[in-house]
């Protein structure tokens, strides 16, 4: 493969229309944090089985106020490499539009966007190695008895763990892990999260394949509190995603549309009580599946960052009515001054 | 009360209830102050749910994972059936169907599905009916299609031909490349060959599959070109599969044939064991 990305000169462009290994994502990111320096911050949260560092980007304007908080993460699953090429899209285009946009310049006034790139470091960097290992989901963490590996991150989260859609089979691409949040890679996400929870609006996670909007809980025996306004919230994503380039994606829980399933990074989050919590499924249907074509990722992107933005802007504004919080104030405060002259 | 003072009173009151708008946060959207998930009550769309793990009868919601997995099946079937190096179908949407028990002999679908071929890129409607025998011995579900006479009969009989009279005698395909590669990428020489692929895995995917299942084919590990015998192009390939439900990768050797005019005939199938060595250590390239 010929060189996707130089850093001989500030001019050369990032091609976030190919797939990039571990060690490019990574100088993107700290590219992004130097021509970002007061909006981008990357931190560094955790270390994979492998001790590699697990880091994010914090973006956002630096304001003395509180301030409210998105969570993206991509490739939980290694094999989906289409999720890692969505983060790094998606962190391009609020940087590209927030000095133009006043709506999403507000977005990142009022939220900061906590976004990973990579969260399965290990498992993409495996799936990296050569062809026979391309397919590989877990993280690479080792089975108890030492001869299997890997755990799959997707069901090693503290909510109700073990119970469905699992195999205590180590060899298994559903294995669960040892306990709830036995892996370090989930231990990292639960840490940070759970240590902010109340500032989290919005909480995505993102995947391949299947063209899906995916809403908690796994389990079917349990139903979301405010299931009706993610339903709603999640139907006007895959409206907004369906208005790109005609693409379907089907809405629901994960038990309704795809498969029961127990431990999910989404359902940890939504018990935290972040009230929006969605799986994204990216393109395509199965026709490629996981290697999905470099070609497809700029459409597969652009529809996605409309599905996110719908979702993220929905989050935004049930929280910071701004205009008219600031206008009812304006009017009270004038109305008080007129009541006391009528007195 | 003067006027003025109404005014100011109901003007008061609009600015209160507008605030009181304004400053829900995400704090007052779950009702209840616990963490923990309510346990599903009046919530159809829940039940529906719950209903479908135990095997849902009677009209399906299309979206849903029993009518969608049903619907592949039709996607494979047509392909083992219909689909060439030049022809190749994929669900594009389910519209409707219908679940029912069939007495101690297994349940039955009807589906009205959208079907893509996906190569000249037309759609048309189909009615199909899928029949999962239950029992202890694994039988492959039987489909029947109708209404879908046009997207059939779409004519790739020339490209078919000429890759034929091609492959019969001068060219041989041999591939040390996977179809696609990591990348997503097919060479365009190749592409044939791995719309071939997918064929002939149809027919393990379709024998494969049951309620619990939804497959697609992965990856073509490697294809060889074997000696032509009577008049049919012969191949050896080993394919990955992926199972949505299990999200594993099974892998099946093929032996199959393949002319414009008998279509695709599997003459073996193999299974190949769950490869655990290769995963633990992987040589870099």
């Amino acid at each position: 493969m010929s060189l996707r990305f130089c850093f001989r000169s500030p001019w050369t462009e990032y091609d976030y229309f190919q797939y990039h290994p571990m060690e490019e994502i990574s100088s993107w990111m700290a590219q992004m944090a130097k021509e970002y320096p007061d909006v981008v911050t990357i931190v560094d949260y955790g270390k994979s089985y492998e001790n590699r560092t697990i880091s994010l980007m914090r973006i956002g304007l630096k304001t003395d106020a509180k301030k409210k908080a998105i969570w993206m993460d991509c490739g939980i699953h290694a094999r989906e490499w289409i999720a890692p090429a969505f983060c790094q899209y998606f962190v391009r285009q609020i940087l590209q539009t927030y000095k133009t946009d006043t709506k999403m310049e507000a977005m990142m006034t009022n939220m900061d966007f906590y976004i990973t790139p990579v969260l399965n470091v290990d498992g993409y960097i495996f799936s990296w190695t050569n062809s026979s290992t391309r397919l590989w989901r877990k993280n690479r963490s080792p089975g108890p008895s030492g001869d299997c590996y890997g755990t799959d991150l997707n069901r090693n989260f503290d909510a109700n763990w073990g119970t469905v859609g699992v195999s205590s089979d180590c060899n298994s691409n559903i294995y669960p892990g040892r306990g709830p949040i036995s892996e370090p890679e989930a231990q990292a996400v639960t840490y940070f999260v759970g240590s902010r929870k109340e500032d989290f609006l919005c909480f995505l996670t993102i995947h391949s394949y299947g063209q899906l909007l995916l809403i908690p809980f796994g389990h079917p025996d349990f139903t979301a509190s405010n299931y009706d306004e993610l339903m709603k919230v999640g139907e006007g994503a895959a409206e907004a995603i369906w208005k790109v380039h005609g693409k379907k994606y089907r809405v629901g829980t994960s038990p309704a549309v795809l498969y029961a399933n127990s431990g999910s990074s989404r359902d940890w989050a939504r018990m935290q009580d972040i009230p929006l919590t969605f799986t994204f499924e990216l393109r395509d249907n199965g026709t490629y599946g996981f290697e999905l074509p470099q070609e497809e990722i700029q459409p597969t992107c652009e529809e996605a960052y409309s599905g996110a933005l719908h979702i993220i802007t929905y989050a935004h504004d049930k929280t910071f009515n701004g205009a008219t919080a600031t206008a009812a104030a304006a009017v009270w405060t004038t109305l008080l001054a007129l009541g006391v002259n009528l007195m | 009360m003067g006027l003025r003072r109404a005014i100011v009173l109901f003007a008061l009151m609009e600015v209160t209830w507008s605030l009181s708008v304004t400053t829900i946060g995400p704090e007052t959207v779950s009702t209840d102050a616990s963490a923990h998930p309510e346990p599903a009550e009046e919530n159809t769309e829940q039940k529906e749910a719950a209903e479908e793990d135990v095997m849902a009868t009677g009209e399906l919601n299309p979206n849903h994972y029993p009518a969608q997995r049903a619907a592949k099946v039709v996607q494979h079937y047509l392909n083992l059936r219909h689909g060439s190096p030049y022809k190749l179908f994929g669900l594009k949407e389910v519209h409707s169907g219908n679940a029912e028990e069939v007495a101690d002999s297994g349940r039955k679908y009807q589906l009205e599905i959208s079907v893509h071929e996906i190569i000249s890129n037309t759609k048309e409607k189909c009615s199909a009916e899928v029949f999962f025998p239950s029992g202890a011995k694994q039988l492959s579900p039987q489909v029947q299609v109708s209404s879908c006479e046009e997207i059939l009969k779409l004519d790739a009989k020339s490209e078919e031909e000429a890759l034929y009279q091609q492959y019969k005698t001068n060219k041989t395909v041999c591939t040390e490349k996977r179809l696609p590669d990591s990348y997503g990428h097919v060479d365009p020489e190749m592409t044939p060959f791995w719309h071939l692929s997918i064929v002939a895995s149809s027919f393990i995917m379709l024998k494969e599959s049951t309620e619990n299942t939804l497959y697609n084919m992965a990856q073509v590990a490697n294809i060889t070109q074997l000696a032509t015998e009577n008049d049919q192009l012969k191949f050896d390939c080993h394919v990955l599969l992926h199972d949505m439900v299990s999200q594993e990768i099974p892998q099946w050797k093929l032996l199959f044939t393949w002319s414009p005019a008998e279509g695709v005939k599997v003459l073996h199938t193999e299974q190949l064991p769950h490869i655990h060595q290769s995963e633990k250590q992987a040589k870099p390239n």
